[in-house]
């Protein structure tokens, strides 16, 4: 972060700071166990759940804080809170 | 050309000369006058400003915000309880470093509800980073808005500032006042040059988020501007006073202090007063003087440390109190001469619009001189027993 006069910033500052970062607990996705409810995808609060071709949750861990509400929503417990080491 | 006019419709004139492209304000006594003025002067197209109704100082202040980072020149007025509402807006205006000018009609704040004259409203927002600048006369208070928008926008500066004028005491009395012209105002104040500004073509946002790694440099930033301000303020005073001969070149003036014994400290109209009474008890071989200060911010530490340099004892009048302390100017005064033994007496005097005579300028000096200062002057005594 650039400390410009009236803390102005040009657009794209939440682009640029992966958040990521910040995480402790990393959810992990087990695509046996996915109804392809899209629930996760809905609750991320970061927006940061995607899914691919057939329809599975992907994470950005680029983005995602570990803030766990997906796995404490998933109805099919098909995400775990790992604690990530870095 | 000298004209009577009062201090409101004075002010309001004044403003309009500086050609504001944005006003919001709502209307709250004493302040009312000024608004209402200026609101007649942009309907009947005599300034070419937009004026937006809000539904509280709040709004007033944030539309201001808003207006003035998109690139225009703004202005607003409040007092009291206004001001209050207006608290967070004021912190960010500075934050944004957004030269925002605004009157501060001083008032008393509840409660108990008053709505007479004290200080204590612009006071409490000494720390939100605006310039604060107090007139003493109809004459200052008008001047002191081009002076108020010149250094605002001063690229060393860009910080929003206060002209600060006390409630009916300025506000409502009729005093000769010397209007500047048009031509004369776009003379010293040029047209708003925006250091940076909202634009759809060239986005960028405001005031974001900082973390702890970064705050604490953004606010010394501000103070860094402040500082520039103590030579930007006597500066652009110099140029008004050789454009227009009424002298603000400094931020502080002396009243008969020069071989003084006791010196006043005082800000606002109770200087009118304070020269008069310092007139008569020189006439009976008192040497009492004045020092007027024109800016609390930046407050002019050298400025106070030079003139109070010969003087045996220093009395500060407050109209302000900060509770479980002291006076905040007296505060700060005694703060500029630190390490001197010069004796700063302070003396909380006309809160809530309490009326101040020559005779209690008089007393006030007679209590510093005996060494009974740091004290109400004039409380009724039965809340003593």
């Amino acid at each position: 972060m650039a400390i410009g006069l009236g803390c102005t910033a040009r657009p794209g500052k939440s682009r640029d700071n992966r958040t990521g970062s910040w995480r402790v607990f990393r959810p992990e996705f087990t695509a046996e166990k996915c109804t392809k409810c899209g629930m996760c995808k809905i609750i991320c609060p970061e927006g940061c759940i995607g899914e691919d071709e057939e329809g599975l949750p992907v994470p950005d861990y680029d983005y995602c804080k570990g803030c766990g509400l997906c796995a404490e929503e998933c109805s099919s417990e098909a995400i775990e809170m790992k604690k990530e080491e870095k | 050309m000298l004209e009577i006019m009062e201090g409101s419709h004075a002010v309001a004139e004044a403003v309009g000369y500086c050609r504001p492209q944005v006003i919001a304000a709502y209307p709250i006594t004493p302040q009312t006058h000024i608004v209402e003025a200026l609101a007649d002067m942009a309907a009947n197209c005599k300034i070419d400003a937009e004026y937006i109704t809000v539904e509280s100082e709040f709004s007033a202040l944030s539309a201001c915000l808003g207006a003035s980072a998109a690139g225009s020149r703004v202005y607003s007025a409040t007092t009291s309880q206004g001001l209050a509402l207006m608290f967070e807006v004021c912190f960010n205006c500075a934050g944004m470093r957004l030269p925002v000018v605004m009157s501060i009609v001083n008032r008393a704040l509840g409660a108990p509800l008053s709505i007479w004259n004290d200080q204590q409203d612009s006071i409490s927002l000494r720390d939100s980073g605006w310039l604060q600048l107090y007139a003493e006369d109809n004459q200052e208070a008008t001047d002191l808005h081009y002076l108020a928008y010149r250094v605002a926008e001063d690229h060393r500066i860009l910080l929003p500032a206060f002209v600060c004028f006390d409630g009916f005491i300025l506000s409502h009395t009729y005093e000769p006042v010397d209007m500047l012209t048009q031509e004369q105002v776009d003379g010293f104040l040029p047209p708003f040059r925006p250091y940076q500004k909202l634009d759809a073509a060239d986005p960028i946002s405001f005031g974001l988020f900082a973390s702890p790694d970064y705050y604490m440099e953004f606010r010394y930033a501000i103070d860094q501007a402040m500082n520039r301000a103590r030579t930007v303020i006597p500066e652009a005073g110099k140029v008004f006073s050789e454009m227009f001969g009424r002298d603000y070149s400094g931020l502080v003036e002396e009243y008969r202090l020069d071989d003084a014994d006791c010196a006043i400290v005082a800000m606002g109209s109770i200087c009118g007063t304070v020269k008069d009474a310092i007139d008569d008890m020189r006439n009976e071989g008192k040497k009492v003087g004045l020092l007027k200060l024109r800016a609390f911010r930046p407050f002019p530490v050298n400025e106070v440390q030079k003139a109070l340099k010969g003087v045996s004892t220093v009395a500060v009048l407050d109209k302000n109190i900060s509770l479980g302390s002291k006076g905040a100017v007296a505060l700060e005064v005694r703060d500029a001469l630190y390490g001197t033994q010069i004796p700063v007496h302070d003396f909380i005097i006309a809160l809530g619009g309490r009326d101040v005579r020559k005779k209690d300028i008089a007393a006030v000096v007679a209590h510093a001189e005996a060494g009974k200062g740091d004290t109400y002057y004039g409380l009724r005594e039965e809340v003593l027993k």
